[in-house]
């Protein structure tokens, strides 16, 4: 997982979430598997630098049209979907995978296109 | 002592006498010659639900729906007249599965004006005619009309697609569906547009997967650390009771409290759902949109104020949960073996109107996912331990109901068509599992 994410990634205000740039996945299945590969400290580290921000992100996107996003603002979206997939773990599991739950897994097949 | 009053008989289970109170036999769950039983007494002779009209957009759309449990495969279609059919998914002409993408056994979706065989080129429209034969003066005597796809019975309700694999069926989805059917008529399913769907292939007879979303009782234990330390410790002090149970014919449904939202000490939920304003219950705000109130009558029919969702089971494998905050699940179980199925969880919302929204159905379709990994991680080990049957006769407390109901039926299918000689559907001979 090394691609090279161009500049800007972020809408200039969030230009101190950079280094998550990373996070920044279109797809739940990428998410997960993100969040399965990565070390509690990578998702701590995470979780310390979007959370506190989440308001301000929130605050950034509702004043834009969801469904005509521009790519930054996308991206920006999708690591507040990072967030959230990364919150379970480290809020509640203190390991990436849920417990116990071995092999299985659970496909999203179907998810909004935003 | 109960902390929600139960029927004047002392319990849900007693005030169904036909339910007995008894320790229940697992061997449904994990006999091979009863699965096959119950492919012909339950999945080839009832209504299927395979979807929602909203998958099929336009005059054209369609998807297929693997049915291995009824044995068959079928493709599900709007036609020009923008009715929704179904037809098995076998070409007229040597059987050739009609419809499928890159991998025969896999399901597919899309648009088209007709129907290409792609073996000898055989022509369908969309409600089902063959309109080409290849070569067709090489036949002998052929009359085109004679060779539509076979169609099955299909009907919507609510917006839902229903199929019926059996020719003689006469029940409509309507009876079929009963009073909890008519008791939801007239929900907003058809404003909840924004989905969701997860799947997961399961180590477990179905049956064991609708059993741990039939009962709550192992809410507070199997799920205890997805809330906050002290909230989980009494919560399970307190164990779980629903508001209410109820049983209709084949049907059941547990009306349950919850929701938290908003929670009454905003410190009984976790960061993220504090500051998002969402959770398991979905996000804390009804949307604004007509027909969550007054909601149809036959939900929370216990009038509590208390009242977070209902969650219908519809026999044999559909699950229809409906939430407090304005939105609805769908559990679909789809056999594949005696101990394996397919699982399929999908979540329906009011499309979003900005980020905020957007981001508290993520969190909502997330935990959906957190919970069902834990609710999918026993059922293995369930189904394992049973077939050593070292143990057969298991208790079922009050809590446990629909679990009791649910097996009783599947069984009471079973024995129907074993001592009915008039059933007029012969069903192709399974070959026996080895
Ligand atoms: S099997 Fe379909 S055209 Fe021959
Ligand atoms: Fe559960």
């Amino acid at each position: 997982m090394t691609e090279k994410t161009p500049v800007p990634v972020f809408p200039s205000e969030f230009v101190d979430l950079d280094p998550f740039a990373d996070w920044a996945l279109g797809t739940e299945a990428e998410r997960y598997a993100k969040r399965l590969s990565s070390t509690m400290d990578q998702l701590q580290a995470l979780y310390d630098a979007a959370f506190p921000r989440l308001e301000a992100i929130l605050a950034y996107l509702d004043g834009l049209e969801l469904n005509s996003l521009p790519l930054e603002a996308t991206r920006l979206l999708w690591l507040a979907y990072s967030l959230v997939n990364a919150s379970f773990p480290v809020e509640v599991w203190r390991q990436p995978r849920v417990p116990d739950s071995g092999a299985a897994s659970m496909e999203a097949v179907i998810e909004p296109a935003v | 002592m109960p902390h929600f009053e139960k029927p004047a008989e002392g319990s849900w289970t007693e005030h169904y006498p036909e339910l007995g109170t008894g320790p229940v036999s697992y061997e449904d769950s994990i006999s091979p010659e009863h699965y096959e039983l119950e492919r012909k007494a339950i999945f080839a002779r009832t209504w299927l639900n395979v979807g929602r009209v909203e998958e099929l957009a336009r005059p054209g759309s369609y998807f297929t729906r693997e049915l291995q449990a009824a044995g068959t495969s079928v493709i599900v279609v709007r036609g020009i007249d923008g009715q929704v059919r179904a037809f098995h998914n076998v070409c007229r002409h040597r059987g050739n599965k009609l419809v499928w993408h890159d991998y025969p056994r896999e399901e597919t979706s899309g648009v088209c004006r007709q129907f290409t065989c792609k073996y000898h080129g055989w022509r369908y429209d969309l409600q089902g005619a063959c309109t080409f034969v290849q070569q067709e003066p090489e036949f002998f005597d052929l009359d085109k009309s004679r060779y539509g796809l076979v169609p099955v019975q299909c009907e919507v309700w609510e917006g839902f697609i229903w199929v019926n694999i059996d020719p003689a069926n006469t029940t409509s989805v309507v009876d079929y569906l009963g009073e909890f059917g008519a008791g939801i008529t007239g929900y907003p399913f058809d404003k909840m547009t924004q989905v969701y769907r997860y799947r997961a292939v399961v180590g477990s007879n179905w049956k064991l997967f609708i059993d741990a979303f039939a009962e709550f009782y192992h809410a507070p234990i199997l799920h205890a650390r997805q809330s906050v330390a002290e909230e989980s410790r009494k919560l399970q002090g307190i164990g779980y009771e629903a508001l209410a149970y109820q049983i209709d014919g084949p049907h059941g449904m547990v009306s349950s409290w919850g929701g938290m939202s908003p929670p009454k000490d905003i410190n009984m939920v976790k960061p993220i759902e504090q500051k998002l304003h969402s959770g398991l219950f979905g996000p804390w705000d009804r949307p604004g949109i007509e027909g969550l109130d007054p909601l149809p009558p036959a939900l929370n029919p216990a009038r509590s104020p208390a009242w977070g969702l209902d969650s219908f089971v519809f026999f044999p494998n559909f699950m229809l949960l409906i939430w407090s905050t304005g939105w609805y699940l769908t559990y679909h179980y789809w056999p594949t073996s005696y101990n394996t199925h397919i699982f399929e969880g999908t979540l329906y919302f009011v499309p979003p109107a900005n980020a905020t929204e957007r981001l508290r159905q993520e969190l909502a379709a997330v935990t959906f996912k957190e919970y069902a990994l834990q609710d999918g991680n026993t059922l293995e080990a369930t189904q394992m331990m049973l077939e050593t049957r070292a143990v057969t006769m298991f208790p079922l407390n009050d809590q446990e109901i629909l679990l009791r109901h649910l097996h009783r039926t599947a069984r009471e299918y079973v024995s129907a068509l074993d001592s009915d000689p008039t059933n007029p559907y012969t069903p192709v001979p399974v070959p026996a599992v080895s």
